[in-house]
């Protein structure tokens, strides 16, 4: 690294990407040989683990250690919360969620899988694609994470036989296009003999893809904005009054989806007032063009009532505005969910009261079979939820937007973040639905 | 066999954006938050690279308008001379509030005692959270970044402290998508860490590409140095060196900058940004690991000093 430049460091592009994987999977070493091998483990912070792993009667520096900070978790020698990692080469600068496998840490895995552009996803190549797997699976499809990479762990132990890869890289990728998940890259590797992680493996000519490390290197990042359509929530009025800018109003916000153009009509909703783009400042300087996820501010030619929670959109490709707000959910608190409670909804930059109107279903992550009328979610669960708000929300599908299509529901008697939703219909699986009962939309 | 992706060489469209300017985004998306939700918000501000790469985010995020926060410094009483200066010259140049906890003041009156080792780095917890319930500031920015420390890779960028100003890790708020939720009630505040997803080397990249001005013991310098435990600390009236360490000339230079007791300096012949990011870069320590005596006490120091209400 040190032989890069300044200026090269500099223009790398950001990958956020999140790792799941049951306990015994090899995770730990897999983000350790990572953080290792792209030498952004340090000297002190190593010394530290070796000194601690030695402190516990280990005779190997115990690389899970880097990632489990909180005393609990040493304690208890198991992830319990998301930890953000960070590691460059130099060809790209990485954050990683590194999310907890057990089942009971479904919401943390929601957590990561929220920000990230790709999900490893890690199996042990002696007992191939199990619950767990499908688990992952099916969350990362569910949060509609882009890219999915399936990391076949522990080859060595399989004698790295192409046939045990190709069969479980088969049948996962059956699965997850079954749920929707748009891409599945799988790779054979060991993470503890290294693998195909970083450096190509000699024991496996057969394979002609590329590492984990060069396939994150090279995913592409950006999405396609010609079919985006554009959203700005707007988070805060910028009026200076000042000699200088007597009469400077702006709409700060970062573009959540799409681009804006000088000149193009736009309406703002709830309202639907329409009017012109006149200018866009890009933190200071005027730009003509500003796209996701660049925060920016925006002049309009009439002088209309705009406040935050307000969203701006092209006048052309306006999503509709309702109060009845359908979802897939992740509960993530403790105190459970239910018919009839009453909750903040905060979607955007927009808070807004709303109450639990209906819970037609809850998933069972193990088989993706349906309870009918659960009543209530508890934490880890997700399910299907009607929600009325008590005033119109414009709200895009999930499967189209990711930030506009995406609301939490907070307690608004101590703050609590209750629930993650995701609107509109769930992703799309042929699977069959176990209770002929349950038909009002759920298409798991 | 399997769906591989395709892959060309620079995949990435003319709308991807480049990792700093990723980060900045983000940043001043967190700013605005802020702004637009909570009535008396409070930037940290210590003088040290981090809080002033925050000043410049939260200028950019309100351009043509002043930044709409004041600026609150927790002064140990060992600050190194030319960190105050850069202060109040910053605060000065952007027309900006300060507000000033006073470590001194704690021990002259008696609330505080000094410690025997000399550090006031824990010394700072309480005239902190003081300030905060007594200015009734409910919302804290912090340049404290993940990259720094395990206990704060775990810590969320909105981070809610109850009325002792107190940090739960087990009672932490998912953070879900770019939804922060700033809920709390009279007399908690939150934490807040725009600077969360940057690294070390990402705050010197954005410091060269913006030009910010640094205060000038970030680069290589002759200073009037001693060893103890491990570090270069700077003499002075704050209490060093003792009979036993002896005091050498060495050309080093600051990668933190804290408290004068406890912040190492390292010896380097960087005098200009482009020299020290080359040195960050192939630096095998840590920021905190280089400079730091406060994180060595114990594997949890940080954990157990952000439970009391530290950053």
């Amino acid at each position: 690294m040190s032989t890069t430049t300044t200026e090269e460091l500099s223009a790398t592009t950001l990958l956020r990407f999140a790792t799941a994987g049951s306990v015994d999977d090899g995770k730990s070493t897999l983000v350790g040989r990572l953080l290792h091998d792209s030498k952004s483990v340090l000297a002190d912070q190593l010394e530290a683990v070796e000194h601690a792993s030695r402190s516990r009667g280990q005779d190997a520096p115990d690389l899970a250690l880097l990632t489990d900070g909180l005393r609990a978790e040493r304690e208890q020698g198991i992830t319990i919360d998301v930890a953000y990692r960070y590691f460059a080469t130099p060809r790209r600068r990485f954050i990683l969620a590194d999310t907890p496998g057990h089942v009971q840490y479904t919401r943390n895995m929601v957590t990561g899988a929220s920000t990230a552009e790709l999900t490893v996803i890690l199996v042990d190549a002696r007992n191939g694609v199990v619950e767990q797997t499908r688990r992952h699976a099916a969350i990362a499809a569910l949060l509609r994470v882009p890219h999915v990479v399936l990391a076949v762990n522990k080859m060595d132990l399989v004698g790295y036989r192409e046939k045990v890869f190709a069969a479980i890289a088969e049948e996962f990728t059956a699965y997850a296009t079954e749920l929707g998940v748009p891409e599945v890259t799988a790779i054979p590797i060991s993470a503890l003999a290294g693998d195909n992680v970083v450096e190509p493996s000699a024991n496996m000519d057969w394979y002609g893809g590329p590492t984990v490390l060069e396939h994150l290197e090279t995913v592409p990042v950006s999405h396609d904005l010609a079919h985006c359509h554009a959203r700005l929530p707007v988070q805060y009025v910028i009026r200076p009054q000042t000699a200088e800018h007597p009469d400077y109003r702006g709409y700060a916000g970062q573009i959540a989806a799409g681009t804006f153009r000088v000149g193009e009509q736009v309406t703002v909703l709830p309202s639907g007032r329409a009017t012109t783009i006149t200018g866009i400042d890009l933190l200071g300087k005027p730009v003509d063009v500003a796209w996701t996820p660049q925060s920016v501010t925006l002049l309009l030619a009439d002088d209309i009532d705009i406040s935050r929670g307000d969203l701006i959109v092209p006048s052309k490709d306006a999503p509709p505005t309702t109060q009845d707000v359908e979802a897939t959910v992740c509960h993530v608190a403790d105190a459970p969910l239910t018919v009839g409670h009453r909750v903040l909804l905060k979607h955007g930059t927009r808070t807004v009261k709303a109450i639990v109107k209906d819970i037609p279903s809850r998933l069972t992550l193990d088989d993706l079979s349906l309870h009918p009328l659960p009543g209530r979610l508890v934490a880890n669960d997700i399910g299907r939820v009607k929600i009325r708000t008590a005033e119109p929300l414009p709200v895009d599908s999930y499967a189209d937007s990711r930030r506009t299509g995406s609301f939490i529901l907070i307690d608004p008697n101590d703050g609590t973040t209750l629930t993650a939703g995701m609107v509109g219909e769930s992703f799309a699986s042929p699977e069959p639905v176990k209770d002929a009962a349950e038909d009002d939309g759920w298409d798991f | 066999m399997t769906t591989v992706a395709t892959i060309d060489e620079g995949t990435d469209t003319p709308y991807a954006l480049s990792h700093l300017d990723s980060l900045e985004s983000e940043a001043v998306h967190i700013f605005r938050e802020v702004a637009g939700e909570f009535e008396r918000p409070v930037i940290l501000f210590s003088g040290g690279k981090d809080s002033i790469v925050m000043l410049h985010l939260a200028l950019k995020a309100f351009a043509p308008a002043p930044v709409p926060f004041s600026l609150l410094h927790v002064d140990t009483g060992h600050n190194f001379p030319e960190v105050i200066e850069y202060r109040d010259r910053a605060v000065a140049r952007h027309h900006l509030r300060l507000h000033v906890a006073s470590v001194q003041d704690y021990i002259d009156r008696g609330v505080l005692k000094e410690r025997p080792d000399g550090t006031r780095n824990p010394l700072q917890t309480l005239p902190l959270t003081e300030k905060i319930q007594s200015e009734r500031f409910d919302a804290v920015f912090g340049g404290g970044r993940r990259d720094e420390e395990k206990a704060r890779a775990k810590e969320r960028v909105f981070s809610l402290r109850d009325e002792f100003s107190q940090w739960d890790p087990r009672r932490q708020r998912p953070e879900l998508w770019n939804l922060y939720n700033g809920r709390h009630a009279p007399g908690e505040h939150v934490r807040v860490f725009p600077l969360s997803n940057w690294t070390e080397l990402d705050v010197w990249q954005y410091i060269a590409r913006e030009g910010i001005e640094l205060p000038q013991i970030y680069f290589a310098h002759e200073r009037e140095v001693f060893l103890r435990g491990g570090m270069w600390l700077t003499a002075g009236e704050w209490g060093g060196p003792r009979e036993n360490e002896v005091v050498e000339k060495r050309r080093v230079r600051y990668r933190t900058v804290g408290d004068m007791s406890c912040t190492g300096a390292v010896d380097s012949d960087a005098t200009t940004l482009d020299a020290v990011i080359a040195e960050i870069a192939a630096s095998r320590l840590t920021e905190r690991g280089a400079t730091r005596a406060d994180d060595k006490l114990s594997e949890a120091a940080m954990e157990d000093r952000k439970r009391e209400g530290y950053f």
